[in-house]
């Protein structure tokens, strides 16, 4: 078999075998953890847009968290207000979402790097006072609760089992999505907007199209997410939703690595558990986790977690006595 | 017309506070060209670190004067371990290293020094001074007074000094001045660790009035970052101009807008910055760049 040959049909194997893991995770580990699984599961969409945007397209977000607030009390109040069912509610807050991503999208045309990222810092702190304000629509503090999962009847499954299970579907579609996007011409337009919008320009590429497309298709993903968010939560509040969410999206983005689309699945879990893990030692030590992690991996290992298989497979490879190169590109999953 | 006088005050109080933080964000800018998203926070711990000397038994002039310094080191120190490696316009990886930072000085200041809220003295006079129907207080005075004579010993350092000169040029045209023999890497650390001591001598001076805890700086960073942004980027002089006029229209949109509140009052600065970055990026006093392909 070719070497090409070879690698893909190891990362099909290799995405088969996490798919099958994933679906057999619930009946092995009790309530509180399917739950944390779940929720992890919902930031993977918001995640993925956000690798769309800031890791492909190079249009730094950190108001990702915000958007994903918008998706979430969106979905909350549809189906606090008319009963619908979830699914219809997830569907009009990706819709919703990602109309308020064009909206964003079309002055941040006209914003270079530093400049998006201040705006949409602002963005992330000007919405919790904003939902606050209008408790009428939103509870205002106390926020809104829902009722809890119940998983049909038919699947014999318990609540938190279901929700993760739904969520651990979407997440997979959500980076399916993803993969199609940056394997076809929008893709291939993002990265050569990032690589030289001049250039890109120049050969015939719509720059502003380009980049609208990538903030609406990534807004709709966190509002998805986020819409996922209080399905498996059942709760949204205006404190759910800091700026640190925002920020935490982005250091999961980097962590995971931005070549595959595995790596928001990866950062996913890491933004989910490591604090976690990090405050069992002791608390407050999950935002140290944080941003050591992200720092480390900026210096050391910039193309994230997903890359590490790549390079270690180099390192395996390169006969004794070649100098280390630790930057070049490798192809994406 | 005393309510308007007095938020008039009011906001110029709470500007000072923004242009001191402002200023430290400019100076960044100035000399390399990033916005330091953990400005705040190394301001932050450079505060603790003094309360902390002075809660030991040094007198506070000692504290503020030894903290500055050791900021000054560390701020080049930072310089040239994290940021260093980042070209120029990378701007994401550049970005997430500042908000890394951002998220470990947090987490540090929580676990040293916990979430509780200490008093930090001030070295002005308390009391306050009468002007006309409104009353300002000496702290706020104070700051201003040092304020302004930070702005013009920067202005002499910058525009009158040769290592000024270096420093702006090694902000404008790194690649060039490495030709003339100016280092800009030497550059990019004398402008951070100057700013870092600015910070810290900010968050000194400002923590009396909004009292020491990990979370002082998180109020008003949103409203120095739109300071920074109206008065220029580039601009001390705009940084203390941008501060307080945000200071006012801030307080000002609060009590007189009803719409507004004092809830919403954060809409004015995410507004500030939309708005001056669509319309006039440059700010009021910043310079216009012109980007040649």
């Amino acid at each position: 078999m070719s070497r090409l040959r070879r690698s893909l049909t190891a990362r099909r194997g290799a995405w088969a075998a996490a798919a099958a893991v994933a679906l057999l995770l619930p009946f092995w580990f009790a309530s509180y953890q399917v739950f944390q699984l779940a929720t992890a599961m919902a930031f993977v969409p918001a995640i993925a847009g956000l690798m769309l945007l800031t890791g492909v397209a190079g249009q730094v977000s950190l108001g990702h968290g915000a958007l994903f607030a918008i998706g979430a009390y969106t979905a909350a109040i549809i189906v606090e207000r008319t009963g619908a069912p979830f699914a219809a509610a997830v569907l009009a807050a990706i819709v919703v979402t990602g109309a308020v991503g064009v909206l964003v999208g079309l002055p941040a045309l006209r914003l270079q790097g530093m400049q998006l990222a201040l705006v949409t810092v602002a963005f992330a702190v000007s919405l919790p006072p904003v939902l606050l304000r209008f408790d009428g629509l939103t509870g205002g503090v106390a926020g809104i609760s829902l009722p809890p999962v119940v998983a049909p009847a038919w699947s014999g499954l318990e609540g938190d089992q279901w929700a993760y299970l739904c969520a651990l579907a979407a997440a997979f579609v959500s980076l399916a999505v993803v993969a199609a996007v940056l394997r076809g011409r929008l893709g291939l337009a993002l990265r050569a907007v990032q690589a030289d919008e001049l250039a890109a320009q120049a050969a015939g590429i719509d720059v502003a199209r380009a980049k609208t497309l990538a903030f609406a298709i990534s807004a709709a993903l966190a509002g998805g997410a986020g819409a996922l968010y209080v399905f498996v939560v059942g709760f949204a509040s205006p404190e759910s939703f800091p700026l640190l969410l925002g920020i935490a999206f982005l250091v999961g983005m980097v962590v995971g690595g931005t070549g595959s689309v595995a790596g928001p699945l990866l950062g996913a879990l890491f933004i989910q558990f490591a604090p976690a893990v990090a405050g069992d030692v002791r608390d407050d030590l999950g935002g140290i986790v944080y941003g050591v992690a992200v720092v480390l991996v900026v210096l050391a290992v910039p193309g994230g977690a997903t890359s590490l298989v790549p390079l270690a497979r180099r390192l395996a490879r390169r006969p004794a006595g070649t100098p280390f190169v630790p930057h070049q590109e490798e192809e994406t999953a | 017309m005393d309510r308007f006088a007095q938020q008039l005050v009011d906001g110029i109080s709470a500007g000072a506070i923004y242009a001191a933080l402002a200023l430290s964000l400019v100076l960044i800018f100035r000399t390399t060209s990033l916005v330091n998203f953990a400005q705040g926070e190394l301001a932050l711990l450079s505060t603790f670190v003094a309360w902390q000397l002075h809660a030991w038994g040094l007198p506070l002039a000692t504290c503020i004067a030894g903290t500055v310094a050791v900021s000054f080191v560390a701020g080049a120190a930072v310089e040239r371990t994290l940021i260093r490696r980042r070209e120029r316009h990378d701007h994401l990886a550049a970005v997430i290293v500042t908000l890394g930072l951002y998220l470990v000085i947090d987490g540090l200041v929580r676990v040293i020094w916990s979430a509780d809220v200490k008093r930090f003295p001030s070295i002005f006079p308390s009391g306050l001074l009468e002007l006309g129907p409104a009353r300002l207080s000496w702290q706020s005075l104070g700051v201003l007074a040092v304020l302004a004579a930070v702005v013009g010993t920067l202005a002499l350092l910058l525009y009158r000094t040769r290592v000024g000169l270096a420093m702006r040029a090694a902000a404008d045209r790194p690649d060039a001045c490495a030709l003339v023999g100016i280092s800009p890497q030497r550059m990019f650390m004398l402008g951070w660790g100057l700013a870092a001591a600015l910070g810290a001598l900010a968050g000194c001076l400002v923590a009396p009035q909004l009292f020491l805890s990990p979370d002082m700086m998180a109020g008003a960073l949103i409203y120095a970052f739109a300071a920074a942004v109206l008065g220029g980027l580039d601009s001390p002089l705009g940084a203390i101009v941008g501060g307080l006029t945000i200071g006012v229209v801030e307080n000002l949109a609060g009590s007189y807008v009803d719409w507004i509140g004092p809830d919403l009052k954060v809409l004015v600065g995410f507004a500030t910055i939309l708005l001056i970055l669509l319309v006039r990026p440059q700010g009021l006093f910043g310079m216009r760049w012109t980007v040649r392909a």
